[in-house]
């Protein structure tokens, strides 16, 4: 075939990027090297326009063992334990076919932790969707969740926590994001680099199909009204053979003979085999004549591209293919040894004993194309609607509507779709600040969460992506966890458009400030381009996941109110900002003006302090403050406890939809016994944290003073209407 | 006690139960499916999962596999089987027990934890248990819901043959209570001699009050020993 310009377009690549190619190669390519080349370029491996502005993030500090560039972040917890994990997108296969593309989002990422030696112990999932009216909504939301479900109950790793959100800016294009965390010992850390020549390169787990051909590269492209037509590279998802896959290799990794190994993810054998010839300095000749595959008649350019689910690449240390072999023979897989590491520094590829592919592995990695992309910075929106003299509404139906609305219902209908105490170490599920997770047979536990906070990033994205941080920072703290590191998804438009790079590279600084204040590096990522359709681009979406570290785990503390008559104070300075609030939002479809600021220098003393309290047990229990404000934070504490509050009107600020429904940064609601109030009140006075008394825990009612009262189970339920209508 | 566990490809909460039977003193074997013979034990644990990945009806393949003939023998000995989810699915698909389960009644996966009253407590594995005593379990399946023919069930309740039965807080079983659809609420069965015991629920989530501020589980086991 003769590589034309269109045949150039169609894998995805611009014509500048087709002359670089020959410079490189001194010759044509052919279609399969053509093939590979794309699958490597393109904006989902390559990292083309992220790249200059990621390596400014803030990735390292004395717990970092591994940051972005493996499989997945790796930090230490003491004790030989490490934590190893990563968050990565599945957008636009979701979005064509929402119950594989959810699946093999998280066989994906789960690939990445066993990858490195770790046994997953935790999943959790953010997902976007549009409008619950808009006519695709539904069926994208269940085949997500079932999904999402169907490959994390099978394989057996318990789904503990993560975020459902809608909103229009996901109506053509949702966003599926799969978190998965590991446990591994520190010195049994796999890495991707290939050491060694005449090596075995080892292929094994299922079959290579004709499924998820590009996927990678439609993956790095917008979609228009023919998506559909790309369901063909949507791949399908085995969580039992993946199951299988996982016990074999951490059996395998049990002895000494695996030098490196690598998933075949995204561009399947092409990356896998590049990365790890790429990392190690080598080369690497593949006989494509011995790939397994599951259909007859494949040619090398579908074996290459192929994008089927539960492969692995391995290399081996010299004569330890026999007893390898064995292991995967006893879980029914595929091994085969299909080829080594040379010292050509090439990619060979043969096929019926002919040279098929001839190319210089740096051409592929070091090589690809990077732009620095012209970029727009965003100003601070103005501050235009004033509360005042906006029209009356009543504070409880304000309330009411709020917490039945679509974002702000209990996600129990989601969250019971999904096994979350296999393992037996599920001590926190979802529907908490963060989930806590056990160490296996040890007496510590981790704490994960997940985050995002779109409308305050499309705002200003500076601020945005700073808060988003300080929000999983205050989500571990409320459980009593010190936060560690984090790992971030980055969903964004078309970094072509240069508002939208903009948003990207200002998330960017956001995200990198909060992280450096903090010392709260980034370990591992994903950045997803291309979100949207017909040049109608989403909001910048940075999801954060984080982890935390509780070093006893005697009495977890969690949300919920525990007794009647304790007190409950806010830690934190309340200004009243309603500005991109929920309550702007659902009651009065008015989003508009700034974000709330975060100011990091209380952040970290609020957090620290919370911290101190817990760590002392003065505390019964904590929820940090976020969407809704105060009085959706205190509806939580009471639901599910069975207790409700009588909570008072502030003394200070005159508007109480300011006070209650103010979304300011860095508030945490700590519920206290009263006899432990001076002492508590002297520390926080002491490290100069702001505080106040809003209300005191009662039986049954949910009150506040002259305003309203209201049975909690009553509330309880009105929070929970909303999906098991839809 | 010598407790032996059945490993399926797919298996899942293997490792959850050898950690509860490992805690509560049983000495405990792990046995993969390809095997042939049975060690010695007093008690045979099948436990959930997804055996073969279900894909076919949930059950079916692992009721086929070689180490199933071992079992169904030792089972006609006398030997105490102890299936929960998946191995309950895998013992009614070996006829061990009578009934069927059908798909969850709303047609999802459904994770939880529920109630459960013990029906009958005159049993090798109850009888630590108080007759009635509501326990709280988890529950985690897509196809849990029990079926049975009128004649079965009147027969399972005439010989007191129901072990466990889904209710509320206080023990009262009605539909409303009823997590999965089964017939009368029905959450674990016993075979006519009452030394299989199949049930949905899962006891060895239950085990470690730090974890789950609950340990209802342990008295399933720590009658075993009785």
């Amino acid at each position: 075939m003769k590589i034309t310009n269109e045949v150039v377009e169609k894998h995805g690549l611009k014509i500048e990027e087709y002359s670089k190619i020959k410079k490189l190669m001194n010759r044509e390519p052919n279609l399969l090297e053509l093939g590979i080349f794309s699958a490597m370029w393109n904006e989902h491996c390559s990292y083309k326009s992220s790249k200059i502005h990621l390596k400014t993030l803030y990735t390292k500090n004395k717990n970092v063992i591994q940051g972005p560039g493996e499989n997945a972040g790796v930090i230490d917890i003491g004790d030989d334990d490490v934590i190893i994990f990563k968050i990565e997108s599945h957008n636009h296969p979701s979005f064509i076919e929402p119950y594989q593309g959810a699946a093999t989002g998280v066989g994906g990422i789960l690939r990445d932790i066993f990858t490195m030696g770790a046994r997953p112990i935790a999943l959790l999932n953010s997902i976007h969707f549009g409008l619950p009216e808009n006519k695709k909504t539904r069926n994208l939301l269940n085949g997500v969740v079932s999904g999402i479900g169907g490959y994390g109950n099978c394989i057996g790793v318990p789904t503990v926590g993560g975020e459902t959100k809608f909103h229009k800016t996901y109506n053509e294009n949702i966003l599926v994001n799969a978190m998965a965390v590991g446990l591994a010992n520190k010195n049994k850390i796999f890495y991707s680099k290939a050491k060694g020549l005449n090596k075995s390169v080892v292929y094994v787990g299922s079959k290579t199909g004709r499924d998820g051909i590009h996927g990678a590269s439609m993956a790095s492209a917008e979609f228009d009204e023919n998506s559909e037509e790309k369901k063909p590279t949507v791949q399908v998802g085995d969580p039992f053979t993946e199951k299988l896959l996982m016990e074999a290799c951490l059996e395998l990794m049990k002895d000494n003979s695996i030098i490196s190994i690598q998933d075949m993810g995204a561009a399947g054998l092409t990356s896998s085999s590049v990365e790890m010839a790429f990392k190690g300095d080598l080369g690497m000749e593949i006989e494509l004549d011995k790939v397994p595959c599951r259909e007859e008649n494949m040619s090398p350019y579908e074996m290459m591209l192929s994008e089927s689910q539960e492969r692995m690449l391995l290399i081996l240390e010299d004569n330890k293919e026999l007893e390898a072999k064995k292991i995967f023979d006893k879980w029914d897989l595929d091994f085969v040894v299909i080829g080594k590491t040379t010292n050509t520094k090439k990619l060979t590829l043969s096929f019926n004993n002919k040279i098929v592919g001839n190319i210089p592995i740096e051409a592929l990695s070091s090589e690809a194309p990077i732009y620095d992309r012209k970029w727009e910075k965003k100003k601070l929106p103005l501050k235009k609607e004033n509360i005042k003299k906006l029209k009356k509404v009543s504070f409880e139906k304000s309330l009411i509507k709020i917490l039945s609305s679509p974002n702000n219902s209990n996600k129990k209908w989601i969250t019971e779709q999904f096994d979350q105490m296999v393992m037996g170490d599920t001590i926190q599920k979802s529907g908490s600040n963060s989930a806590i997770i056990k160490i296996h047979n040890k007496n510590k536990a981790i704490a994960v969460t997940l985050d995002s906070s779109a409308d305050y990033c499309h705002a200003h994205p500076i601020t945005g992506g700073k808060q988003v941080v300080c929000e999983s920072w205050r989500n571990l703290i409320s459980v009593g966890a010190k936060p560690v590191a984090i790992t971030n998804c980055l969903n964004f438009g078309n970094p072509e458009n240069t508002k939208i790079m903009g948003e990207f590279a200002e998330t960017i600084i956001g995200i990198k400030e909060a992280c450096e204040f903090l010392d709260y590096p980034v370990v591992s990522g994903n950045v997803s381009f291309y979100n949207g359709t017909n040049k109608k681009n989403i909001y910048p979406t940075p999801v954060i996941g984080a982890v935390g570290l509780i070093n006893k785990i005697t009495k977890p503390i969690n949300r919920t109110i525990k007794e009647e008559g304790n007190i409950i104070l806010v830690i934190g300075k309340t200004f009243g900002h309603l500005y991109q609030s929920v309550f702007f939002k659902e009651i009065y479809s008015l989003v508009e003006g700034p974000p709330p600021e975060i100011n990091l220098p209380n952040e970290k003393n609020n957090g620290e302090i919370i911290l101190k309290l817990i760590n002392k047990k003065l505390v019964k229990s904590v929820h940090d403050v976020s969407n809704g404000g105060l009085i959706v934070s205190l509806a939580e504490m009471c639901f599910s406890s069975n207790f409700g509050i009588k909570i008072d009107k502030p003394k200070k600020l005159s508007n109480i939809f300011e006070y209650f429904f103010g979304e300011d940064q860095g508030r945490y609601l700590i519920e206290i016994q009263k006899g432990n109030l001076s002492i508590i009140n002297q520390l926080l006075k002491e490290n100069n944290v702001y505080h106040e008394i809003i209300g005191i825990t009662q039986k049954d009612n949910f009150e506040l003073s002259g305003e309203m009262k209201i049975n909690i189970n009553d509330l309880y339920k009105l929070n929970n209407k909303w999906y098991y209508n839809y | 006690m010598n407790s032996s566990i059945i490993v399926f490809p797919g298996s899942n909460c293997d490792r959850d139960v050898k950690v509860a039977l490992e805690k509560l003193k049983f000495k405990n074997k792990m046995v993969w499916h390809k095997e042939t013979e049975l060690p010695k034990s007093d008690l045979i644990v099948i436990p959930g999962g997804f055996s073969y990945g279900d894909y076919l009806r949930s059950g079916a393949i692992a009721a086929k596999s070689n180490i199933l003939n071992e079992v169904i023998k030792a089972a006609n000995n006398g030997c105490l089987i102890l299936g929960i989810c998946n191995g309950f699915q895998i013992l009614i698909e070996t006829g061990l027990l009578q009934g069927t389960l059908l798909r969850n009644k709303k047609l999802k996966f459904l994770s939880k934890n529920v109630f459960v009253r013990v029906i009958n407590n005159k049993n090798n594995f109850c009888n630590k248990y108080k007759k009635d005593q509501v326990i709280r379990l988890n529950i985690a399946h897509n196809e849990g819901n029990y079926f049975t023919s009128p004649d079965h069930l009147k027969k399972i309740e005439d010989l007191d043959l129901i072990a466990f039965k889904y209710c509320n807080s206080e023990g009262e079983m009605n539909e409303k209570f009823n997590p999965n659809g089964s017939i009368d609420n029905i959450a674990g069965i016993f075979n006519n001699s009452k030394n299989i015991l199949g049930m949905m629920p899962h006891p060895e989530r239950m085990i470690d009050k730090v974890i789950t501020g609950n340990g209802d589980g342990v008295n399933l086991f720590t009658s075993l020993l009785n």
